[in-house]
């Protein structure tokens, strides 16, 4: 499904990617964690091009993300995103929030993306705030309809970029419960987050990013079973979080 | 000191030696300050939109051009712009479109007040609109690319319905100032609100310059606090519910 070969990115003379190669295969959910400022925004976003890289090769479903050529409107219609201040349209109600790409990206008419949009937002859960506004809604939720947004396109893997960490403690939960019954569904997902509970129950793999580069990438089971056997700057990571 | 001699019904005599009335005079000036602010407004909304634009998107070339748009529009003086367009321009197009401009072009201070005021203030609409989208959250526009939105589809619908809700405020006193800059016109020979002013208390009516300067000026003032209430008006009826500016 996405294919990540040698990819480096600099910012000017910073390196902010070295020589990332990965992969998500279709059904899988892989988990993407490290430090602050490892690097883990940079590389999920450069999977569907919001961020451009300098060496290497992304693929989508075939595609080259890096190819000129490529359609990339296109291709990010086709990948979802969660990012972790929502970032939902404030102008519009969640109901437009939740129809405006169908309409106007995939052409759909009103009343189907309409139909499509409601039955996700009673998914989340959130069915009666419909006709409310972004601002009105706590975190949470706004988080919530962010997802069925993305959900809304019919994506065919759905990237999170800590999705739960501007959350207050109390309604991490509610997102992680609607990202869960994803993960059992089926979905293709990759997901930076620090949420180890969420990676120990529904992680196909864990990979492990520390200063631009892959440190880890191994099965959940090998990740949180073997910890001696995972590299120094790993443990003292997984020592850290792990506390709280 | 002379006595002064207050007379307040000078606005409503009739202009010797002809059939006309004052408030006939400065109600025709109000008309064309009217006409050629609105029309400015809109000349200077259109085009200010698209140089702010510009100034934000991706490419360095396209944005150093508007930059630099606004930077020459913005600091000649209102007054030099207007005579610039007026006496230079005809001079420094081809031949015939010189001449039609001096002789058979329609209301020629009218239109040339009206580009010269609309360019002049699209410069400062341009800056404007440039601080209200650098002004939303960063990630708005890639939520919007990421939904599949074209570069433009992302501006339409994504930053800019927020970016012009966010200077209202600042677009207010533009707006405001369309009219009152509208007054250099008299140089080029427009019949403004100004113009009537002072042909009526220079030639005509010297014994009583205070008291149609004064109507004057509340005319101005009627109309900076239409144009105020008419832009609360717009603010309420796009105020987003649940919104805190600002954004995080
Ligand atoms: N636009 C940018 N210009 C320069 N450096 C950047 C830019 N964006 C991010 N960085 C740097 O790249 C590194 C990786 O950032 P990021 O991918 O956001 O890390 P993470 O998501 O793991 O916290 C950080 O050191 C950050 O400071
Ligand atoms: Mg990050």
């Amino acid at each position: 499904m996405i294919q990540i070969n040698n990819v480096s990115k600099w910012y000017g003379e910073f390196q902010v990617l070295t020589d990332c190669t990965t992969e998500v295969k279709k059904g899988e959910v892989v988990v993407v964690c490290g430090p602050s400022g490892s690097g883990k925004s940079t590389l999920i976003k450069t999977v569907n091009a919001l961020e451009p890289f300098q060496k290497g090769e992304i693929l989508v479903e075939g595609v080259s993300v890096g190819d000129p050529k490529t359609n990339l409107p296109k291709l990010r219609s086709r990948v979802g995103m969660v990012f972790q201040h929502f970032e939902l349209f404030p102008h519009l109600s969640i109901t437009d929030n939740l129809i405006i790409a169908q309409m106007k990206v995939l052409g759909r008419g009103r009343d189907e993306a309409m139909d499509k949009g409601l039955k996700l937002l009673d998914r989340v859960g959130l069915k009666a705030h419909a006709h409310k506004f972004p601002g009105q809604l706590s975190g949470g939720q706004q988080q919530r309809v962010a997802i069925a947004r993305a959900l809304a396109m019919d994506p065919i893997v759905m990237l999170f970029d800590e999705p739960t960490s501007a959350l207050d403690p109390e309604m991490v939960n509610e997102v992680l419960d609607v990202m869960v019954e994803l993960a059992q569904e089926g979905m293709t997902m990759m997901c930076v987050t620090h949420e180890m509970g969420f990676a120990r129950k529904v992680a196909s793999r864990v990979i492990f990013m520390d200063r631009g580069q892959i440190v880890e990438d191994c099965s959940k089971d090998d990740f949180f079973g073997h910890l001696d056997a995972r590299s120094e700057r790993a443990r003292q990571f997984l020592s850290k979080i792990l506390q709280h | 000191m002379s006595q002064y001699q207050w007379n307040w019904s000078v606005v409503l005599e009739q202009v010797s030696g002809t059939e006309e009335f004052y408030y006939q005079w400065l109600a025709a000036g109000l008309g064309w300050t009217v006409a050629t602010a609105l029309s400015a407004w809109v000349l200077a909304l259109v085009v200010g939109s698209l140089i702010g634009i510009l100034r934000t998107v991706p490419s360095k070339p396209v944005a150093a051009l508007a930059t630099a748009y606004v930077e020459v529009f913005r600091n000649i003086p209102l007054i030099v712009q207007m005579f610039l367009w007026f006496f230079v321009l005809p001079e420094l197009v081809p031949h015939n479109l010189g001449i039609w401009m001096k002789q058979s072009m329609p209301l020629p201070e009218f239109t040339t007040a009206v580009i010269a005021l609309g360019f002049f203030t699209s410069a400062r609409v341009a800056e404007q609109v440039r601080t209200g989208i650098l002004a939303l959250p960063r990630g708005q526009k890639n939520a919007g690319l990421a939904m599949g939105f074209t570069l433009g589809q992302t501006y339409r619908y994504v930053l800019l319905p927020m970016a012009y809700r966010i200077v209202i405020p600042p677009l207010t006193s533009e707006f405001m100032n369309i009219f009152k800059n509208s007054a250099v016109a008299l140089a080029i020979g427009l019949t403004e609100l100004t113009f009537q002013m002072r042909q009526i208390t220079g030639e005509y009516a010297p014994a009583n310059p205070i008291e149609v300067m004064t109507v004057v000026s509340a005319l101005y003032l009627l109309v900076a606090f239409s144009v105020n209430r008419v832009m609360a008006l717009i603010e309420r009826k796009t105020r987003v519910p649940g919104y805190i500016s600002g954004g995080h």
